[in-house]
């Protein structure tokens, strides 16, 4: 329980160092277009994600990050007219394969959106749900077991420990995002997917969503969108910067932010346009 | 508006820019304002003459018989099985009749004046009483008092809307002289001077050709009739009682505005119920019996039973066919259905048929269901099955309308921990949905509950006795009995109709009130 599927099992909490970009890859995306109708939001971006580290998509807002990001869960499915192109490679198995069923990719795939959006039902209900679909829990006593490891994973059991059947959307901001993120955790995914996840949260909770998105790496491949710099300098080993569409430049966060190749990406990052 | 602006000294033409600004908010207040009171006083016009009609019809007389049973006329041999008792409605109204004729025996004078006392009772009152007798056969050869309702027309009089009347107090009268023909001479000072004066008045409303206005006079339980009334003295045709009850007594005196023939009521009549009432042996009671009767001829008889029943049976197949075809059509087409050419043709055709008008629906199931179908005519499931293809596309367009309100962030929260599709509606779309649905499932009956065109054309309107027991029976539904009742012409049923609306009114509330009580029960935020 306390491994992701399909990894070799890592039981230590050390903080992994980020893999070169030649290391384990989670995520292999290839070619990758994106169309809404006619128009064109994603063009031919080519890029892996690697395992157990923190990857960041900054960019201009419109510049399809969020697009991006929902191609590697499969969401977009559910957007009318929306049609996506190219390969995404998960353990070697192209997920846009018409035989991959999106359900069970999104087990395997969770996703936490950029506003807090957690079931109005308990806050127990709330994370047992995911499990209890997919069957993950033999009985009650284990599904209480998986939810107090989302909550304690998540950083919020402690807060919430007494009150497991209030309503989850009786929490403040901060505590709702990481309800959102324990529910995601519960459903023992692979890779987290995170769409600005701190933007409608004050700085203190935002602070405690980055200490947590830490902690998570030790076990996950985790994509996180973000308009912040400092956030991405602060959580991320890789940033990926996207302008109009296109990936611009991919790389070490060190790198991205002190030393970028491209002069948009300097731009950006400099906060002359965006 | 006296704070005007003083920040900045504004132009010209700002300044006229802002009071006109200030006058239009001030125009549409007022005219917003307007509008309330117009709808709030047409509401309560409606609801003053509605609810006055009908709080006189929520109360009626009825007239207690001291009667025995009499075994040979109740039960006489080889007719004595409750069965036979309860049929036995011509034993039971002889009691009756044979008890007014004892009280008042100067009916038994002539044929005319016999049948004016036996429209007392109609036939059928006496059945509640028949039955009861039935079932406790031990009250056989006993005395019981026997109930029953006052004919329609002498309700109303006693209630003063059936004859216009002016009462006036006579004065003493001091002697009562038999005269040959039968009459009597009243006299006594100043007597009659306030009837005089009263038929004066009363001539000058009167039509020219109208004649003489008839005067009754009563004291205690005596009627008698008057003429050649001046201000000291009167003849007096007695009606009912004896002649000695008018010595010094004061009598009171009936103006009749309208003579005799034009009545639905005869003098005698009014004399007879008159002395009842002073009997003490008329009761005003509350009329439960437009509750727990069915339809009848009588209007003191008549009740909504059989048309209640009747709407709940309706109503009944119309929720079982219009939710569940409506809800489900709802979801699809809201959740599942592709966006293309042919689901946009659905949707419009269903706003369509939710415009249609409802008497179309009602030719439609004529020709469907009972024609081609072969159902049952005046059927409550005929008339449910019509109300439902009413009632379904209004389901679907409220449905729709509660899911598409359900905010997507809950869809992609589901779906992205893994959920089918079909999961994420069934177990958080369709829940956050549900007050909404139910909301306009159940206004969607509301209106179908109320809904009368269509039923006439599948033959609900036909005359309903008995309680319908199951759904493929004869049966009506309110509002069409309502409009039936409306249709009759005696006097007495004006106020019966206001009553029934009055409770399909009830019924309408109680089903907006569940509305609004699911809504601020399952209300939520999300
Ligand atoms: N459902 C949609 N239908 C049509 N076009 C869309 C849709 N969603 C996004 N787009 C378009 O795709 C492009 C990329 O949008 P996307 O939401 O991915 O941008 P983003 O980088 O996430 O922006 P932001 O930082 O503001 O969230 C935009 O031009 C947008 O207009
Ligand atoms: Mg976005």
């Amino acid at each position: 329980m306390d491994t992701t599927q399909g990894t070799p099992a890592m039981m230590d909490d050390t903080l992994t160092l980020p893999r070169s970009a030649d290391g384990a890859q989670r995520i292999d995306c290839r070619n990758i277009k994106v169309f809404y109708g006619q128009a064109q939001a994603i063009h031919d971006v080519s890029m892996s994600f690697p395992d157990r580290a923190v990857t960041a998509l900054i960019g201009p807002s419109g510049c399809g990050k969020s697009t991006f990001l929902r191609c590697l869960n499969r969401m977009n499915d559910t957007i009318e007219n929306c049609r996506v192109e190219g390969e995404i490679l998960m353990d070697g198995e192209n997920i846009n394969d018409e035989d991959v069923d999106p359900v069970l990719l999104r087990s395997r795939v969770g996703m936490v959106f950029q506003k807090p959006n957690p079931f109005p039902k308990s806050i127990y209900d709330n994370i047992a749900y995911g499990p209890r679909i997919h069957g993950l829990a033999n009985g009650r006593e284990d599904l209480d077991a998986i939810v107090e490891k989302s909550l304690r994973r998540a950083g919020l059991w402690e807060e919430v420990k007494d009150r497991l059947t209030a309503p989850g959307t009786s929490l403040s901001g901060g505590q709702q995002q990481r309800l959102c993120i324990a529910r995601a955790i519960a459903v023992q995914p692979e890779v987290i997917l995170m769409d600005e996840p701190c933007s409608a949260l004050d700085p203190i909770a935002t602070a405690r969503i980055e200490e947590l998105i830490d902690d998570l790496r030790s076990r996950y491949c985790i994509v996180i969108v973000t308009h912040s710099m400092q956030q991405a300098a602060r959580v991320s080993q890789r940033t990926a910067f996207f302008h109009l569409g296109n990936l611009v430049e991919l790389g070490d966060t060190n790198q991205i932010f002190t030393n970028p190749r491209e002069k948009r990406t300097e731009d950006y990052i400099t906060g002359r346009f965006g | 508006m006296t704070d005007t602006v003083r920040t900045s000294a504004p132009s010209a033409a700002a300044a006229r820019h802002l009071r006109r600004r200030r006058a239009r908010d001030g125009r549409f207040r007022y005219y917003g304002l307007t509008a309330i009171f117009v709808a709030l006083g047409a509401l309560a016009v409606l609801v003053l003459t509605i609810g006055t009609q009908a709080f006189s019809a929520a109360t009626y007389n009825v007239v207690r018989y001291e009667v025995t049973l009499d075994p040979a006329v109740i039960a006489p041999e080889g007719a004595n099985r409750p069965a036979d008792i309860s049929r036995n409605v011509e034993g039971f109204y002889g009691l009756v009749r044979d008890n007014l004729l004892k009280t008042f025996p100067e009916a038994e004078a002539d044929r005319v004046s016999r049948r004016e006392l036996s429209d007392f009772v109609t036939r059928l009152a006496v059945l509640p009483t028949a039955r009861l007798v039935a079932n406790n056969p031990e009250l056989v050869g006993s005395t019981i008092t026997l109930t029953a309702p006052l004919n329609d027309d002498l309700d109303l009089y006693l209630k003063g809307q059936g004859v216009r009347e002016r009462k006036i107090k006579a004065g003493a009268v001091s002697s009562v002289q038999g005269g040959q023909d039968g009459t009597f001479l009243l006299s006594g000072t100043g007597a009659f001077e306030a009837v005089v004066a009263g038929l004066a008045v009363a001539s000058v409303d009167r039509a020219e050709d109208a004649g003489q206005p008839d005067v009754l006079l009563t004291a205690g339980v005596s009627t008698g009739r008057l003429s050649d009334i001046d201000a000291g003295s009167a003849r007096m045709e007695l009606l009912t009682g004896r002649a000695q009850d008018f010595a010094q007594a004061r009598a009171t005196a009936r103006i009749i505005l309208s003579a005799e023939s034009e009545r639905t009521i005869s003098d005698r009549q009014i004399a007879w119920v008159l002395a009842l009432r002073e009997m003490g042996r008329v009761d005003r009671v509350p009329r439960w019996t437009l509750l727990t009767n069915s339809d009848s001829t009588y209007p003191e008889l008549a009740g909504g039973l059989a048309a209640i029943v009747g709407s709940l049976l309706t109503m009944l197949i119309t929720a079982l066919v219009a939710m569940p075809i409506g809800i489900l059509a709802a979801v699809y087409l809201e959740e599942f259905a592709p966006r293309n050419r042919l689901t946009e043709f659905i949707e419009v055709n269903i706003n369509n048929l939710a415009a249609v008008p409802s008497i179309v629906f009602g030719l439609l199931g004529a020709a469907l269901y009972i024609n081609f179908l072969g159902m049952p005519r005046s059927a409550p499931l005929v008339g449910g099955l019509v109300l439902a293809l009413m009632t379904f596309p209004v389901v679907i367009i409220a449905s729709r309308a509660a899911l598409k309100a359900v905010p997507p962030s809950v869809r992609s929260g589901a779906l992205a921990v893994g959920a089918s599709q079909m999961q994420t509606v069934f177990h958080h779309v369709v829940p956050l949905a549900a007050p909404g649905i139910l909301t306009g499932a159940i206004l969607g009956m509301a209106r179908a509950l109320g809904e009368t065109a269509p039923l006439l054309l599948i033959g609900m309107v036909a005359f309903v006795g008995d309680v319908p027991r199951s759904p493929a029976d004869e049966s009506t539904v309110m509002p069409v009995l309502i409009f039936s009742w409306s249709n009759n012409a005696e006097r007495a049923w004006e106020p019966l109709t206001s009553a029934m609306i009055i409770i399909l009114l009830a019924f309408l509330l109680v089903m907006n009130g569940l509305v609004v009580f699911l809504r601020r029960k399952y209300e939520r935020r999300w």
